[in-house]
């Protein structure tokens, strides 16, 4: 009994002594990182393209503040729980100066809601949610993505001009899905009293029935469809809809179909005529983001996706920030990051005081479909800073801090 | 509905269900010859959809390349099942019950990475079948021609097997040995050669299930754990090992999901109810409702009493010193360590609490649960609302968290201990489901799939190290309280019963009524842990009470060893130090994780410390 | 012999249309050795499980010590005095020998639900003093998934003894026994029935325990009893001698 106690206790000493960690080290400012990399690698894979060539390009500029940028990475597995543990290693023990990073809204809110505990700078890269700067909006927590109202709302005059009255409407059943309906009902409903939400389909994330979901939709009869899938869901709802002849007749405006991760495995099929939000990536001349393609094709011999141009921004933004900010003190860091500007391959952006949402924009457009490739016709840009509701909404929307 | 969308409802209910029943078909056969839950069902799925978008790129999208690719595909699904069979499982066939889930998990994580490195992140959307891409026109509605062909597909497949099961002495010994394992090994059969081949051909159903699905559904890396749930659910409702129940449930599912889309939201007394939300949950709902009518599903039948082989062991008193030792050590970390690791300590100390109680339920009460997050997340999500819904002090809300956990398993511990074996776990694992899809709709109370935030501690608990301490004291105390109950007349009560039932019975003991009351112990200390860890974060989410969750703690629990009471809670700490290790270093990190698991389930099949005690014993063996 | 401690009368039992049991009429008085014997799928097996619960009879009547106890669940019966020990054996594997009984007498005591005291403080005394009795109490510390089929059964035979029982059930007793064994676990079993006044039906398939221990022998055949009496009369029935004793035995 004894000897197998003292192996025990043995052990134990060892595994406590190999949780102790090697203390921080200081040469480059590190930058924490955390995303869901296996969990949606279609997007995420890009995006940390992006953050490769950010980081390079600021280093080979001379870095910030005299010291070189490194970028640590963590995977939170998709899970919050994860994440907010993930989070603090890397502050304490990577000795990271704030955090970036984050895809799933339900983990950009926990993340959020830890860097408001911890007193740190987090920037929320691509979670979509309205609620990281609004309901549930920090003092500390910025987000650099055009967010689920942002995007709803630039898709609205397209809408509104289209005149039709019998909407129905698909999404996946979750938060994003959920406020993109919400705002896209509500918005809508505000330009066009007279307009009638005919049908309703909320869909498990991934799980689509997709036959018997467009059959669904084709039975209410609808002039216009509204949909917020995105990934598998929306490549099986095209096919099903294209092959039962739901969209023959009938208008559809999709959030996030005519990014490349989403339109590109479409290929021939892709649906023509859609109203998307997305980034028309081989047509974009504006200077900036042909400096940015340039680079990223240079680096990667690949085209960079909506993902790589998150990734890329996120890291130009932390950058920008310590810069302004001059220090790595967390309340100089968020003071730096209210009102910071910069410019990205989408153009110049803001962070807003008012409610430290990034006017990152989209491009809004139709699907077009050449050489069995889809692609984005009829685009425009349209600024972030256009498609937000009144300063007044926002502050009633926003908790007091 | 109108007439036309009901039938046409139907026909997309049908032609849903017919990869789900191969799939599914193939899971009951496997699991009623060799009793593996096989979680790599749904891997095999996935590769049969990869396989055959591969294989059309290289044959052309002729309908000889199309139909050649298809039956390729799943053949060779079909070698990959005899390499998991013969490389991995038939190494572990003596080890405990249900350990050979662990190896199947482990080669869940690995398939998935090397489907990513093999084929990359993106969707691949196949290609339609040729010839039948277009749509039929019925009662004015179009039909995709191939939906037709896979509504024709299942009841062929189904023909085929009954066949196979019937009329060749292969069938015979695979029906002989789902009624009887051990019958068939004393009638002097090779049993590895048949494992091997039933392995084969439920591997390629699963294959052929996902080859089919190319027209309609992309390869993506999420496919293997969308079906293996449903497969799992399917089995059961059907009955296990009963392919004609399979086909069975899987038109029942796969109806019932076609019918609550069709429905959509409808307006009853004023109150909006949306049906296709339904989707969400409606074949746990299917298969809570069928176990409770019919404890062996549709159309099973009871399995023959097990002949205990090997008896479960012993348990060993826990050693007292040992224990505050260990604790002493603990309490001593934060002194010396840094303050990462004194957090994923707490989280080390959470989950074994967790684990801990997992292991009282599956070990020693003999009642397996695939659904134990239940308690974890409804404790996590009562600690959250009672504080921030309800006002209450966080102190007395994590205090209050592991009663509100213990209510809930008083009802589904009601029913689940009418059953037993895989149905009870699965029963276990629908009310989780259940749960989970309530915490996740219910936005207004529980935050919907955001979950509740701002849950943190009081100031004087703020503090890591404190916070940490709270944790040691919390879930240490959950601990030693479940240990000391395995050792009092209560928990030998439940060892007896799980040692013969019907011994149990006649020597007066009310096992059910034990067996509930287990279900509540563990459920309000699954709880305790949950609140311990809703704290920890500062925010909880639907996650903590998701299947994957609950496999987490299976894991935990398998990994340090079922046999050992030491094993959950090392199994615990592996499992979490693990994954935060991996997790970092590596880019497919998910392929290395079920690496070393697969490492530590073919060097120690007993798990852990149950191997470390046999390495131990022979040590000293040697030295006297 | 005294009063009847077990009546039986007019048990049916079928099974889709099988009758199993029809029209089971017996008694067994206390300190008596009955034995229930019969062919392969006679129906003693069925009989068995309906006079300790596990089954329901279509019909019928089962009295101990005149209470009617049909339709009540095993534990039920045992609580009422009834002890049983099974064909194939039916121990708590992963416990000790002595544990098992104690389990017996915990239960007998309304003890079980304690969750926080230790088991196996209570009752170790009576526990062995029992498994003296069978002869096993030098194998008190094994566990029971360790031992020979034959001490199995005597650990069995102690368990059913725990609860001070008027009423012993015995299905098989001897089964996978050596021949020497039986009998000396008949003789334990008789001894100890005499010496408690404790009723014993037991069914058997070595006719050389059945003729040398029991004191009374009832014969079913096809679900029906076709003679009773000691056994020299039962040895001298014709009916018996056709169905049974001409077969395979």
């Amino acid at each position: 009994m004894l000897t197998r106690n003292r192996l025990l206790a043995g052990t134990a000493a060892l595994v406590a002594l190999s949780l102790v960690g090697p203390a921080a080290a200081q040469a480059p400012i590190k930058i924490g990182e955390l995303n869901s990399y296996k969990v949606f690698p279609a997007f995420l894979e890009p995006y940390k393209k992006g953050i490769e060539l950010a980081v390079e390009e600021v280093n080979t500029a001379g870095g910030v503040l005299g010291r070189k940028i490194e970028v640590v990475s963590r995977d939170d597995n998709g899970n919050p729980g994860d994440a907010v543990r993930v989070a603090e290693e890397l502050l304490s023990r990577e000795g990271a100066a704030f955090l970036i990073g984050t895809f799933p809204s339900n983990v950009g809110l926990a993340v959020a809601d830890f860097a408001k505990q911890r007193k740190v700078l987090f920037i929320a890269a691509e979670p979509l949610t309205d609620k990281i700067v609004w309901d549930q909006g920090n003092a500390y927590t910025f987000r650099l993505r055009t967010s689920t109202y942002m995007q709803t709302a630039m898709l609205i005059p397209d809408a509104v001009k289209l005149k039709k009255k019998r909407w129905a409407i698909v999404y996946p059943n979750y938060e994003y899905g959920q406020s993109a309906t919400a705002a896209f009902k509500k918005l809508l409903k505000e330009k066009q009293p007279d307009v009638e939400f005919v049908a309703e389909q909320a869909t498990p994330l991934g799980k689509i029935d997709a036959g018997a979901v467009a059959q669904a939709l084709a039975d209410a009869k609808p002039d216009a469809i509204f949909s917020s899938l995105f990934g598998p869901d929306l490549a099986k709802f095209v096919r099903e809809g294209q092959t039962r002849g739901l969209f023959k007749g009938v208008e559809v405006f999709n959030l996030l179909a005519g990014e490349p991760e989403y339109l590109d495995p479409l290929k021939e099929e892709s649906p023509d005529g859609w109203y998307v939000t997305g980034y028309p990536w081989s047509e974009l001349k504006t200077p900036e983001h042909t400096k940015f393609l340039s680079a990223y094709q240079a680096k990667f011999k690949d085209y960079p996706r909506l993902g790589s141009v998150v990734g890329y921004a996120t890291v130009m933004s932390a950058a920008e920030a310590i810069k302004k900010a001059g220090s790595l003190d967390q309340e100089k860091l968020v003071a730096a990051m209210k009102g910071l500007t910069l410019i990205t391959p989408f153009g110049k952006i803001q962070y807003r005081p008012l409610d430290h949402q990034s006017t990152m924009g989209a491009y809004v457009g139709q699907i077009g479909v050449k050489d069995g490739k889809g692609y984005m016709k009829n685009w425009r840009f349209v600024d972030g800073k256009d498609a937000l509701p009144s300063d007044a909404d926002v502050q009633k929307m926003r908790p007091k801090n | 509905m109108t007439l036309a969308s009901i039938l046409i409802q139907l026909l997309n209910g049908l032609a849903a269900a017919a990869s789900l029943f191969l799939v599914s078909a193939g899971l009951s056969l496997i699991f009623g010859v060799t009793r593996i839950v096989n979680f790599a069902h749904g891997s095999l799925y996935m590769l049969g959809l990869y396989g055959t978008y591969s294989l059309i790129q290289f044959f052309g999208r002729t309908p000889l390349g199309f139909w050649g690719a298809v039956v390729l595909a799943a053949l060779a699904v079909g070698l990959v099942g005899i390499l998991i069979e013969v490389l991995v499982l038939r190494r572990i066939y003596r080890a405990p019950e249900l350990f050979q889930l662990l190896a199947t998990f482990a080669v869940v994580l690995v398939i998935k990475d090397i489907a990513l490195f093999t084929w990359g992140a993106e969707d691949l959307v196949g290609p339609r079948a040729p010839g039948l891409s277009t749509a039929v026109e019925i009662m004015g509605r179009r039909i995709p021609a191939y939906d037709l062909l896979l509504i024709a597909i299942g009841p062929v497949v189904l023909a085929l097997l009954w066949l196979l099961l019937t009329r060749t002495r292969w069938g015979a010994l695979v029906r002989a040995a789902t009624q009887d394992r051990e019958m068939v090994g004393a009638l002097g059969v090779d049993q590895a050669k048949l494992f091997t081949s039933v392995f084969f051909v439920g591997s390629v159903l699963a294959g052929l299930g996902g080859a089919l699905q190319i027209p309609r559904e992309p390869a993506n890396l999420e496919l293997d754990l969308a079906i293996i749930a449903d497969a799992f659910v399917v089995t059961v409702v059907g009955g296990l090992g009963s392919i004609g129940g399979a086909f069975l449930a899987a038109i029942i599912i796969g109806v019932a999901k076609a019918f609550c889309i069709g429905i959509g939201t409808v307006t009853w007394f004023g109150f909006e109810v949306s049906f296709s939300k339904l989707t969400l949950v409606v074949e746990f709902l299917i298969m809570a409702l069928v176990l409770v009518v019919r404890p062996y599903g549709l159309l099973g039948k009871p399995q023959a009493a097990q002949r205990a082989t090997e008896p479960a062991p012993r348990l060993q008193v826990p050693s007292w010193t040992f224990a505050l030792v260990w604790l002493a050590l603990l309490a001593l970390v934060p002194l010396a360590a840094d303050r990462y690791t004194t957090i994923l300590l707490t989280d080390i100390v959470c989950f074994a609490l967790f684990s801990v109680s997992l292991h009282f339920i599956m070990g020693p009460a003999g009642m397996v649960s695939f659904g134990h997050a239940a308690y974890f997340g409804i404790g996590a999500y009562a600690a959250g609302l009672l504080m921030k819904r309800f006002g209450l002090p966080m102190e007395a809300a994590l205090l209050l968290a592991p009663l509100v956990a213990g209510l809930f398993a008083i009802v589904y511990g009601w029913f689940c201990v009418r059953l037993s074996g895989v149905y009870l776990a699965m029963l276990t694992l629908a009310f989780a489901q259940i749960s989970w899809s309530v915490v996740f709709q219910w936005d207004s109370m529980t935050g919907g799939s955001n979950g509740v935030f701002g849950v943190w501690p009081s100031a004087w608990l703020a503090d890591k190290t404190t916070y940490y301490y709270l944790a040691l004291v919390l879930c240490g105390a959950g601990i030693v309280f479940l240990w000391r109950v395995l050792f009092s007349p209560f928990g030998y009560a439940l060892r007896a019963g799980r040692d013969s039932p019907l011994r149990a019975e006649a020597i007066g003991i009310d096992l059910r009524g034990f067996q509930w009351a287990a279900f509540v112990l563990v459920g309000a200390l699954a709880g305790l842990a949950g609140a311990v860890y809703a704290f920890s974060k500062g925010s909880i989410s639907p996650s903590s009470i998701s299947i994957a969750q609950s496999t987490d703690g299976l894991i935990m629990v398998l990994l340090g060893g079922v046999e050992t009471l030491t094993g959950p809670v090392v199994g615990a700490a592996i499992f979490t130090w693990l994954r935060d290790v991996v997790a970092r270093n590596t880019e497919f990190w998910r392929a290395v994780m079920g690496g070393v698991i697969l490492l530590i389930v073919l060097l120690f099949p007993q798990g852990l410390v149950g191997g470390l005690k046999v390495l131990v014993a022979r040590w000293r063996e040697q030295r006297a | 012999m005294s009063q009847a401690i077990l009546q039986v009368e007019g048990l049916h039992k079928a099974f889709g249309g099988v009758q199993a049991v029809a029209d089971v009429s017996f008694a067994v008085s206390a300190g008596e050795m009955l034995a229930l014997i019969g062919p392969n799928g006679a129906g003693k097996s069925t009989c068995f499980n309906m006079l300790n619960g596990q089954l329901t009879p279509d019909s019928g009547i089962v009295r101990l010590e005149g209470r009617d106890i049909v339709g009540l669940r095993p534990r039920v019966i045992w609580r009422l005095g009834v002890g049983r020990t099974f064909q194939i054996t039916a121990t708590f594997a992963s416990l000790s020998v002595r544990e098992n009984v104690q389990m017996a007498l915990y239960s007998h005591a309304g003890r079980l639900r304690s969750l926080l005291s230790r088991f196996g403080a209570a009752f170790g005394r009576e526990a062995d003093a029992l498994l003296d009795q069978v002869g096993m109490l030098d194998q008190a510390e094994r566990t029971c998934g360790v031992l020979a089929y034959g001490d199995l059964k005597r650990v069995e035979l102690a368990i059913a003894l725990a609860n001070q029982p008027r009423l012993l059930l015995m299905d098989e007793p001897t089964a996978g026994m050596a021949p020497k064994e039986r009998v000396a676990l008949m003789e334990l079993t008789a001894r100890l029935a005499r010496a408690r006044n404790i009723a014993v039906l037991f069914t058997e398939h070595d006719m050389d325990v059945v003729f040398t221990q029991a004191d009374r022998i009832i014969v079913l055949d096809r679900g029906v009893l076709i003679a009773g009496g000691t056994p020299p009369e039962v040895r001298a029935n014709p009916n018996v001698r056709a169905v049974y004793l001409g077969s395979a035995h």
